[in-house]
């Protein structure tokens, strides 16, 4: 009764559809918050998340989406996931954030088993799944509004709460827009809110950029950027790109096998060449062998080398002499992806 | 949890409701449609019937449009995965969300009540069997719903599921008619359906159908016990976290 009432009084208060809201216009006293109690001290953000031998076999499937992957993770701000489709990134993070059991291993965050101690482990997590978007008859502030009350804080709470990560998100304007009326940009920026205005120690993201325009993608890296000074983010991507950008650290999974995991300078040192020549065009017949480095043929016939500066320097002009078009450049995680994938796969 | 359940009427029917009042028109007429049919053809003698038809029916649809509305929020806004990951329980998110269908039944149930004023004369010992039954109604059809919303991957499967319960439910059944209406023969099958035995225990209360004290009892006994097994189904078999 009492929250019926509360109801009622919450949505009087309301503005209309369409009006824009910010968290000092609705602030309400008693529930005012300082940055560090809505986003958590620095130094609690170091967050540790292991999988020892976790495996996943869906039904009566023979290959497995997590093949006994282990590792260790401390870290605060991002870490990236990245991986090929299919290569196990959605399981691996839907079980690290309690919602699919594993066939077999085991998980923790924080110490915390994701099975057995998955009741107390969601107080400290919060998860935007992949293709997950906002349920377009509700506006932004319902969205996390509602989203915080399922987290449990009190109306009053929950609402101050998501008009501050509406503001910081740069959704004031638009907090009262049906989410219908919002762009693909906008609408993502919604679920990014509800876990953000949340409580969470660990935030997962599972590809949060998928389907965005390449403009409005390098817009939400903003975005990204800022959560994960706050919290702990495990995010999950296919463009490795993003990943080179926004990761603190970053793992490559593939198969359901972790292949590597560091930062970007610790996966550069892992392969052994620092720069990498992709030819554009020609007959692929006469393009010389590297005295230092390797030469990768992709599936698509493409052919890469990664080498040394100066072995680099002098198949540069070996290439100009014959003609032929390519670029080379420092070597990128798009290289170290392909290289360490193609390696494991023992291609 | 008090917060927990006020999302789920929040989202799942207040902010529908008034963001999209068009759901509103649905959601009276429904009920009313097959009620102002059988009033028609019976020339108004089937009224009180109709009534209590109306009301079971829309305690039933709770149920076919919880499936419906977890499987739409499950599979295409991915928001059960946020929830499973958030401190809500199961429990708590399933009957938030069921009383959530409740409160989007309030505008037919007032509709309904306002017609069983003037045209219904029940007793008190009558409104409260009535009563009963309609509650029994909710949580079967709540426990149907549930459960067969975490096996629905996909909002057409969903629909599916919704037009076989629905035909099985309450097209089959003698909801808004007395079951004398049909021929023996067939009056077995409409036993295969709780709603067979809400609607003669309704009927009876109100007076419509004269039925033994063995026969009442064993009616309550066959709507308790349907209810209890499927939600002891619900609890064990649908599933919350993914395995």
């Amino acid at each position: 009764m009492g929250e019926s009432k509360k109801l009622a009084e919450g949505a009087s208060r309301d503005p209309p559809l369409g009006g824009g809201c910010s968290a000092k216009d609705h602030l309400v006293s008693h529930v005012q918050l300082a940055p560090e109690q809505l986003y958590g001290r620095m130094e609690e953000r170091v967050q540790t998340v292991v999988c020892d031998h976790l495996t996943k076999i869906y039904g009566k499937s023979e290959s497995k989406a997590l093949d006994a992957l282990s590792f260790s993770l401390s870290s605060r701000g991002i870490f990236v996931l990245i991986g090929r489709n299919g290569s196990g990134k959605t399981t691996l993070v839907r079980i690290l954030a309690t919602e699919l059991e594993p066939t077999s291993g085991k998980a923790t965050i924080n110490g915390l088993d994701v099975v057995r101690e998955a009741r107390k482990l969601r107080e400290k997590i919060a998860i935007v799944p992949q293709e997950a978007r906002p349920i377009p008859w509700m506006t932004p502030l319902q969205t996390v509004r509602a989203y915080l009350l399922w987290r449990g804080l009190g109306y009053s709470e929950a609402k101050h709460r998501a008009l501050q990560a509406l503001e910081k998100l740069g959704l004031t304007k638009s907090c009262n827009e049906l989410n219908r009326k919002l762009s693909g940009g906008m609408r993502r920026k919604v679920m990014v809110a509800t876990v953000l205005s949340s409580e969470a120690d660990v935030i997962f993201l599972d590809e949060p950029t998928t389907g965005l325009d390449p403009i409005s993608r390098r817009e939400f890296w903003a975005t990204l950027r800022e959560i994960g000074r706050e919290r702990f983010t495990f995010l999950t991507t296919h463009y490795l790109e993003e990943a080179e950008e926004l990761g603190d650290k970053i793992g490559i999974l593939d198969r359901g096998r972790l292949i590597r995991m560091g930062t970007m300078k610790e996966l550069r040192d892992s392969v052994s060449y620092n720069y990498s020549l992709k030819i554009l065009s020609g007959p692929k017949e006469g393009i010389p062998a590297p005295e230092t480095g390797e030469t990768i043929t992709g599936q698509d016939g493409n052919v890469m080398i990664l080498t040394t500066e100066n072995e680099a320097y002098r198949i540069s002009r070996e290439l100009v002499k014959q003609g032929l078009k390519f670029a080379v450049n420092p070597i990128s995680l798009d290289d170290i992806f392909f290289y360490l994938a193609r390696r494991k796969a023992g291609e | 949890m008090f917060s927990q359940i006020l999302a789920s009427i929040l989202v799942n029917s207040i902010y529908e409701m008034q963001n999209f009042p068009v759901v509103l028109i649905n959601t009276v007429l429904s009920p009313l449609s097959f009620l102002l049919v059988i009033v028609f053809v019976s020339h108004g003698s089937l009224l009180g019937e109709a009534i209590q038809g109306g009301f079971i029916m829309s305690m039933f649809s709770a149920g076919i449009g919880l499936q419906g509305d977890l499987s739409h929020l499950k599979n295409d806004f991915k928001l059960q995965d946020m929830v499973v990951s958030s401190p809500t329980s199961w429990q708590t998110y399933m009957f938030g969300m069921a009383i959530s269908e409740l409160v989007y039944s309030l505008p037919a149930l007032l509709v309904l009540g306002v017609l069983a004023y003037y045209f219904m004369n029940l007793s008190v010992f009558g409104l409260l069997a009535f009563a009963g039954v309609l509650i029994l109604m909710f949580l079967t059809s709540i426990a149907i719903g549930f459960t067969l919303s975490t096996f629905s991957t996909d909002i057409v499967q969903s629909f599916a599921f919704s037009r076989l319960i629905s035909t099985l439910f309450s097209t089959i059944p003698p909801v808004y008619y007395p079951i004398t209406y049909i021929p023996l023969p067939y009056r077995y099958i409409a036993y295969l359906s709780p709603t067979t035995y809400a609607a003669e225990l309704a009927q009876n209360a109100a007076g419509y159908l004269p039925l033994s004290s063995t026969n009442a009892t064993l009616d309550w006994i066959i709507l308790i016990a349907v209810t209890v097994a499927l939600f002891l189904v619900a609890s064990t078999k649908a599933r919350w976290v993914e395995i």
